[in-house]
């Protein structure tokens, strides 16, 4: 491993990303998430690399629907407002099958909302926030290492499946110094782009990236090419953390920060005698079902604590399937569920 | 025996699926012909449209790439600044650049984007049957201007090459038209410019053509020539609007 060194959240994202070989970003400024432009603003000339602020995320993310057709690893990053926007190259990617990685550093909606944390866009990220019937990776780091890793990952889940993935953080994650290792050097996926456009040569037949299909039948077979592509990805990416969780009185869902507020909770409660177990999902999408189901029996209760109305409650519903009750906690506009309230909440469930 | 006229090698030989008399098959032609003039069809990457010329990455035999509605010039500078050396170039009619796409084009333009953009003014939505476009003539009737457009309620039509060449990123902006050989002729002429240009690494470059759309303006293919002539020549004056004088 590398040296230890002190770093923002935002900053690692970026630089993650040259370290994993992305040398094209397109974004437009966006508050909590900006640093990862001015990171890549001032890196990317260094690197040969290309940085463009767009006119908005509407173009940022067609340029990264460009990029990605012409082979290159691209990202783009933004916050809930922005991502709304990218909606609609996120679909035409997903249909066209390119590799990119996006960044939602998301903030506090609905609307233009605040610009505090939240984990708010869940069911946008994970249900398909554009149009049609498709699926990308969500990944959601909980610490500033997690982040530099994931990141890294992201790239190499994007190639290899050919599919968009998501890094789902917050503000407080993105603007969190934390220390942060470094690898030496990168595994990077090497992986067959032969299908990308790169002008033919003359040595082979055109190259053509699509996300058009007029006839039902040849859209049908498209589609059932995708599903067994998400079915892959979900076989073999799902991402999960289980601590605590064996004998445990209650089982806690959580995922990026709030996660680490319930590992706090764990040793307060210990303290009580009340044994509380935390699974937390790092891909939201491919959803760690097989985790819930495995521990279904185990706990009295569920319970899912997130920064939103209630979004991932759902998921957790529908993986402990009817075996234990699940409960909700959440707090929403950029309020943080703190110990206090969880540790009530979780004391008034097990009465 | 000499050969006189052929294919040209850089459009595939598939039928195309334009209406009678539609000019976008001749613009195809064009393109083609001067991809073929200037050798570059292996180095080339066109993007293609949300309009009646969405399919068209099945006409030409370089990479193609197809763009949600309006952002090929969005697509097009992520694959040009992936692949500086290659030629790219855009296809686009006057909803898809005009209207949905404005911010894109542009700011592609005010970037100097070393991409070419090949306008299609016909002054129509075509595809989607024959709603105004903002290129739509003063008193046309259209499905969505069934009285005629009127300036009151639906704006003036916007002259895409006037607005464009106050920009200084677009090195090379031209307006051509369809109507008769000698125009065909010199739209050509024009668009081997606009890709020389950009093989310059001059800028950005543009050529708009006007365009025949017999089918939505609900004449024939020979009276809608003459309505190019007679109608949109008035509003949209042809020439050179910047990068005339260019070395290329
Ligand atoms: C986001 C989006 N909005 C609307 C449409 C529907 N649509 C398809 S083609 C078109 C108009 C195209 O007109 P133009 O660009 O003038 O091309 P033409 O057909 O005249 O060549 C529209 C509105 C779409 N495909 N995508
Ligand atoms: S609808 Fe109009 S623009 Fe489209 S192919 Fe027919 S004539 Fe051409
Ligand atoms: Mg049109």
């Amino acid at each position: 491993m590398g040296e230890k060194i002190l770093m923002k959240g935002n900053e690692v994202i970026a630089e993650a990303a040259l370290r994993a070989g992305c040398r094209h970003y397109f974004g437009y400024p966006i508050t909590p998430q900006t640093e990862i432009a001015h990171y890549f603003a001032k890196k990317m000339p260094q690197y040969g690399g290309t940085f463009i602020q767009a006119e908005s995320e509407v173009a940022a993310m067609n340029m990264v629907y460009g990029a990605a057709s012409a082979g290159a690893r691209v990202m783009t990053s933004s916050s809930s407002p922005g991502i709304s926007l990218k909606q609609e190259a996120i679909s035409y990617s997903a249909c066209a099958e390119l590799p990119a990685v996006i960044v939602n550093i998301v903030r506090a909606g609905p609307g233009l909302g605040g610009i505090l944390a939240s984990q708010c866009d869940y069911f946008q990220a994970t249900k398909g926030g554009g149009h049609g019937d498709y699926r990308m990776v969500v990944l959601a780091p909980s610490s500033v290492q997690e982040l530099y890793e994931l990141v890294v990952e992201a790239f190499n889940i994007a190639d290899r499946y050919r599919t968009l993935c998501m890094i789902m953080g917050d503000g407080m994650l993105g603007q969190m110094m934390e220390a942060v290792e470094f690898r030496d050097s990168e595994d990077i996926c090497e992986a067959d782009k032969s299908w990308a456009v790169t002008g033919t040569g003359m040595k082979r037949d055109h190259n053509i990236i699509t996300s058009i299909y007029i006839d039902p039948e040849v859209l049908e077979k498209h589609n059932q090419k995708l599903q067994e592509k998400y079915r892959k990805i979900a076989e073999n990416e799902t991402r999960v953390e289980v601590y605590n969780c064996d004998d445990a009185d209650i089982i806690v869902a959580a995922y990026g920060t709030v996660a680490r507020i319930i590992k706090n909770v764990i040793k307060t409660a210990e303290k009580e005698g009340i044994r509380v177990g935390l699974i937390r999902p790092v891909t939201l999408w491919p959803f760690p079902t097989a985790a819930f189901e495995k521990y279904a029996q185990v706990p009295q209760a569920f319970l899912s604590v997130e920064m939103s109305a209630g979004q991932m409650v759902e998921d957790v519903r529908l993986a402990v399937n009817g075996k234990r009750p699940v409960h909700f906690l959440g707090r929403t506009g950029g309020m943080i569920p703190t110990q206090k309230e969880i540790l009530e909440k979780i004391r008034e469930i097990l009465k | 025996m000499a050969i006189v006229f052929q294919r040209p090698h850089a459009l595939r030989d598939t039928e195309m699926h334009y209406c009678p008399g539609c000019t976008h098959g001749i613009v195809h032609r064009m393109v083609a012909e001067v991809i073929d003039e200037l050798g570059i069809e292996g180095t080339t990457i066109g993007v293609s449209p949300v309009g009646c010329a969405y399919n068209n990455y099945l006409y030409f035999n370089c990479d193609m790439v197809q763009a949600a509605h309006g952002r090929a010039p969005a697509v097009a500078t992520g694959i040009k600044r992936v692949h500086p050396d290659n030629v790219v170039f855009t296809y686009q009619g006057d909803g898809d650049l005009a209207a949905i796409g404005t911010a894109e084009i542009v700011h592609a333009a005010n970037r100097g984007e070393k991409i070419t953009t090949i306008f299609i003014n016909n002054a129509i939505y075509g595809m989607t049957s024959g709603q105004m476009a903002p290129t739509t003539l003063i008193g046309q009737v259209t499905t969505t201007s069934p009285f005629g457009r009127k300036p009151e309620i639906e704006g003036y039509p916007l002259n895409v090459c006037e607005m464009l060449s106050t920009l200084k990123g677009a090195a090379y902006v031209e307006r051509v038209s369809t109507h008769d050989i000698k125009n065909i002729r010199n739209a050509k002429k024009a668009i081997k410019k606009a890709f020389q240009v950009q093989m310059a690494g001059l800028g950005f470059s543009i050529v708009e053509v006007l365009s025949t759309c017999p089918t939505n303006w609900g004449i024939d293919p020979v009276k809608a020539l003459k309505w190019v002539e007679e109608k949109m020549i008035p509003q949209y004056p042809l020439g050179n609007f910047r990068g005339k004088d260019l070395e290329v």
